[in-house]
């Protein structure tokens, strides 16, 4: 930014110049400026409280401590893996410490900073769940994916994809269904579901006669979630299914299965 | 038909029956305000000026997932061994226990039948190609490290898996289990390398009598945690 002449008016090209300058000035002058702040909010980096805070050499207990930093050092976080977190000293150290050690850390700004592990709280209000189940369908071997989001506490919805391994016919079903835990802050957390979905049911190839055939089907059921550790859930379930067939009769399948899922 | 309507009725019925205080707040109904705070008490002097100190919570770059893929030999009973090749994907749960999901393809030669007799073919060949997948829990149960040299250390586990899933195989899908144990040799802190060695078992009927194989993998493989 020049100074303008005394003896003549700035032209408007030598204004915008200007103006152009003092933005790109601005601009250059916020990023500089701006990148400690960033860092600061988004807490890459913590200080020691602690007397030391012991790095190991790898995300576990039994792998030994190679270093430590004192008290007052800053240390930079470079990623999490389970409960362990790598961290990067100001001497370029880097191990891995536990979630137990970072809770002992403060923001630069002598603030707490918060590690929290999934607890069972999560367990109750997490929105998401997916998981898999194995079991018996009215004889056959059932293997099932599912994926659940929860509308509140007590009611979710659920998408399930299955595949069904028995003695003379093999199959897939979909099926989506509605769950309500009517104590869902409980370890072990009782419900109830009702759903519908579809069966496409094959024959085996060993077994002459029958055909291909998909069906629409509809199922009640109830079984325990319990809650086992981090985000990590134990399920078994019954369901009772209806197949509409397009015989005279529907047939009507027990199923029961148990697995495991993780919340997030 | 009629079972359908039982059905939708049923289902009616829960979403009404499920309980007010479950279904108040699902559509943003409901009283969600926390009733206004009482008056100060008279006999309250100090007024406490202590502020609540805002505890943050890190955004931290999380790397519990490890994707990859592998190749090695499968040999399936009766089949003979050949190339398999496969995916995974795992989520590190704890620092011991892990999911896994795997998908895979090997495939079947001639059986000894089917070279001593001549021509005669017990399956077509494309029901030869064997695909599977598997979902499994794993643990890791001996972590440690190796030393190459006196300047690298690399972080490695012994992890034992198993699990259920699905195999095609000679036209139809069986249903299998797996079981196995693998090495991890962490190249650095996101990168691994892994040899495993794996058992699928599935009942067969193909050769007149229904029995379980035993079909043995073992491949090495790569993944990047994420």
């Amino acid at each position: 930014m020049s100074a303008p002449s005394t003896t003549t008016i700035p032209s408007t090209l030598q204004q915008i110049k200007a103006l152009v300058a003092a933005c790109l000035c601005a601009v250059v002058l916020q990023s500089v400026l701006a990148t400690p702040v960033q860092a600061a909010d988004e807490l890459r980096s913590v200080v020691v409280a602690d007397p030391y805070l012991e790095l190991r050499t790898g995300p576990g207990r039994g792998y030994p401590i190679f270093h430590v930093v004192d008290r007052g050092e800053s240390v930079q976080i470079v990623m999490q893996r389970t409960s362990w977190y790598l961290v990067r000293s100001d001497r370029g150290k880097e191990g891995w410490v536990e979630r137990a050690q970072m809770e002992k850390t403060l923001q630069p700004d002598g603030q707490q900073v918060s590690f929290a592990a999934a607890s069972i709280e999560d367990f109750t209000n997490a929105k998401w769940e997916t998981g898999v189940l194995a079991g018996d369908f009215g004889g056959a071997n059932i293997v099932s994916l599912y994926g659940s989001y929860s509308l509140n506490p007590n009611i979710a919805v659920e998408f399930w994809g299955s595949q069904i391994l028995g003695n003379f016919s093999n199959g897939w079903m979909a099926s989506f269904n509605v769950v309500h835990e009517a104590f869902p802050e409980w370890r072990v957390s009782p419900f109830f579901t009702l759903g519908a979905g579809a069966i496409y049911t094959k024959p085996k190839s060993t077994i002459i006669q029958g055909a291909d055939r998909t069906d629409q089907i509809g199922h009640v059921g109830a079984g325990f979630r319990v809650y086992a550790t981090r985000r990590f859930l134990l399920r078994a379930e019954y369901k009772s299914y209806v197949v509409f067939t397009s015989r005279d009769e529907n047939e009507e399948v027990e199923e029961w299965k148990v697995g495991f899922a993780f919340f997030f | 038909m009629e079972s359908r309507f039982r059905v939708l009725f049923l289902i009616v019925a829960m979403i009404s029956l499920s309980g007010c205080a479950a279904t108040k707040n699902l559509f943003g109904f409901g009283n969600k305000e926390a009733p206004p705070p009482s008056a100060q008490a008279p006999g309250q002097v100090i007024d406490p000026e202590v502020d609540r100190r805002e505890i943050k919570e890190p955004k931290i770059d999380r790397e519990d997932f490890e994707v990859g893929a592998y190749a090695g030999i499968m040999s399936i009973e009766d089949f003979g061994s050949n190339v398999s090749y496969g995916l995974r994907i795992a989520y590190h749960i704890t620092e011991g226990f892990f999911m896994e999901a795997t998908v895979g393809q090997s495939d079947g030669g001639l059986t000894s039948f089917e070279v001593l007799s001549g021509g005669a073919r017990l399956i077509t060949d494309s029901e030869r190609t064997l695909t599977y997948y598997n979902l499994n829990v794993g643990y890791n149960i001996l972590p440690g490290e190796v030393f190459l040299g006196e300047g690298r250390a690399y972080n490695t586990n012994l992890y034992l898996i198993a699990g259920l899933g699905s195999t095609t195989f000679a036209g139809d899908d069986r249903f299998t289990v797996n079981f196995g144990a693998g090495y991890r040799f962490l190249l650095n802190d996101s990168v691994a390398l892994h040899l495993d060695f794996r058992d699928h078992l599935f009942d067969i009927d193909l050769l007149g009598e229904e029995k379980t194989a035993h079909n043995l993998e073992s491949h090495l493989g790569v993944t990047v945690f994420f």
